[in-house]
């Protein structure tokens, strides 16, 4: 019988692990947001200098991991293990890197809820022992996602009135079992649930009953109320896909209050060109390494639950008429 | 495996979640976008014709004009395409840039700079129609087929 878990979905961690040190790298788009002031690094060229994007994806993720290990004054090889995972075709950008900076490495898939996803993973390796030090890491890039899912760069296309625009940029975490302020306190492993969206411009709609049922799994796993937290962030679900949140959550009578936000949202307000909000890896991890963490250290948020978002989506399952598999996974973190 | 009963009631609920989507899910501009449409289409058309008219004052005929206008007009939407020009037209008119052939010449530029990375042969070449293939499958198809009809019918 396992001991540290809670109701049906919900790990505890009995020692939690804590975030030792987070980085952000984010891009041209990204930096002229709202969000800019949090990022340890903008990129004002989304190419980094690189001849293809997707090497350009890996120099964002290469650059959040040496900053979080830098901070932390540790070297590469002092970390255990790497859990990383990004949006293209056997995550490339996330194997490169663990090659180029030789640390063990456990790759991950989990569309856009990675962020969580890889957290999760890396804090239950320090708890249980295996670790001392682990990285969580992902990255996702506008141009990269735009291949792999959509259409050339240069194409004229209209966005749909649900379009979302792919973060460029990474997000990484070092975390120990001590020396650090922030303690991750407990994970809720989300089920894929899929309510028949079919088109990959909805993904906000597409994935808000997924965030909906983690949330909901979380806070009856652990007997809390929305109002426990300071601030519940979920990752990529752009304004329409937190509006139909908040209505799902009502209709399961424990509506969310005003520390509710979007990271998609928060990403891109005000931002020309950017749809109803940011997605990607990225999105989720950029607010929550950068806002998030540091709102934490400087003791203006004391609880948060972070839940990341992910559309189990591929351009062949779409095509071939297949409506949108989706995940949430969320976890705890506390000051 | 789930009971029958059990597959209609996540059917139930899945329709019923899609109608709360639908509601939430902001309409598009449809007149807008006609008419941003029928505007930038029309601009665009009408410096084709600049362009044929051109052409005919310096003494071609018309049948013999055609040529030479399209293949300008493809060079036009080819170089704003190279120049990340034509992409910004799309986004704000739609349909209105996608009709005019300088659209299709989009459609194979853009495809061509973006997977001229993966090589001249295996990217660039291979792929540079993926966009615009389909238009030309279906186009001749439907050509052959009109051709046929009339063949047909006259004789």
């Amino acid at each position: 019988m396992a001991t540290k878990r809670v109701g049906q979905s919900t790990i505890v961690y009995s020692t939690p692990p804590v975030i030792v040190s987070a980085a952000t790298v984010a891009g041209p788009k990204e930096s002229e947001g709202p969000m800019a002031q949090w990022f340890d690094e903008t990129v004002p060229d989304d190419m980094f200098g690189e001849r293809t994007p997707e090497k350009a994806e890996r120099r964002f993720m290469e650059d959040a991991i040496k900053i979080a290990i830098g901070n932390a004054q540790v070297l590469p090889d002092q970390v255990n293990m790497m859990f990383a995972g990004d949006l293209l075709n056997q995550i490339i950008s996330s194997s490169f890197t663990a090659e180029k900076l030789a640390i063990p490495f456990v790759g991950l898939y989990g569309a856009c809820s990675t962020s969580v996803q890889s957290l999760s993973m890396a804090s239950a390796m320090v708890d249980g022992g295996y670790a001392d030090l682990a990285l969580a890491v992902t990255s996702s890039h506008y141009q990269t996602a735009e291949r792999q899912f959509r259409y050339p760069i240069e194409l004229n296309i209209m966005r749909k009135s649900t379009s979302q625009y792919t973060v460029t940029g990474a997000g990484a975490a070092l975390v120990g079992a001590s020396g650090g302020k922030i303690k991750i306190k407990e994970a809720t492993i989300g089920k894929v649930v899929d309510m028949g969206i079919k088109d990959p411009n909805q993904m906000g709609p597409a994935m808000a009953p997924a965030a909906a049922d983690t949330i909901f799994s979380h806070l009856a796993d652990t007997g809390r109320d929305p109002e426990y937290y300071d601030a519940i962030l979920t990752g990529d679900l752009g304004r329409v896909g937190a509006e139909i949140l908040l209505e799902l959550m009502v209709q399961r009578g424990v509506p969310l209050g005003e520390n509710y936000a979007d990271s998609g949202v928060l990403m891109f307000e005000g931002v020309r060109g950017t749809g109803v909000g940011g997605s990607g890896c990225a999105c989720s991890a950029l607010i929550t390494y950068g806002y998030i963490w540091k709102r934490m250290c400087q003791n203006k948020i004391s609880r948060a639950l972070i839940v990341a978002t992910g559309a189990l989506l591929s351009p062949l399952s779409w095509q071939q008429g297949e409506s949108i598999p989706c995940i949430a996974n969320a976890v705890v973190l506390e000051a | 495996m789930a009971s029958p009963g059990a597959k209609k009631q996540k059917a139930d609920e899945r329709a019923k979640y899609q109608r709360l989507a639908a509601s939430i899910v902001p309409k598009p501009p449809l007149v807008r976008n006609a008419v941003v449409a029928f505007v930038v289409g029309g601009l665009i058309c009408m410096a084709g014709q600049g362009v044929m008219n051109a052409f005919m004052s310096r003494g071609l005929s018309q049948d013999q004009a055609i040529a030479p206008t399209l293949a300008t007009m493809i060079l036009i939407g080819a170089v704003l395409t190279g120049l990340s020009a034509y992409h910004h037209i799309g986004e704000f008119a739609g349909a209105g840039a996608a009709i005019p052939i300088t659209g299709f010449a989009n459609t194979v530029v853009a495809a061509a700079m973006d997977f001229k990375r993966e090589g001249y042969v295996l990217g660039m070449g291979a792929k540079m129609f993926i966009i615009a293939g389909p238009v030309l499958v279906y186009g001749i198809l439907s050509g052959v087929l009109v051709a046929l009809v009339r063949w047909l019918y006259r004789g």
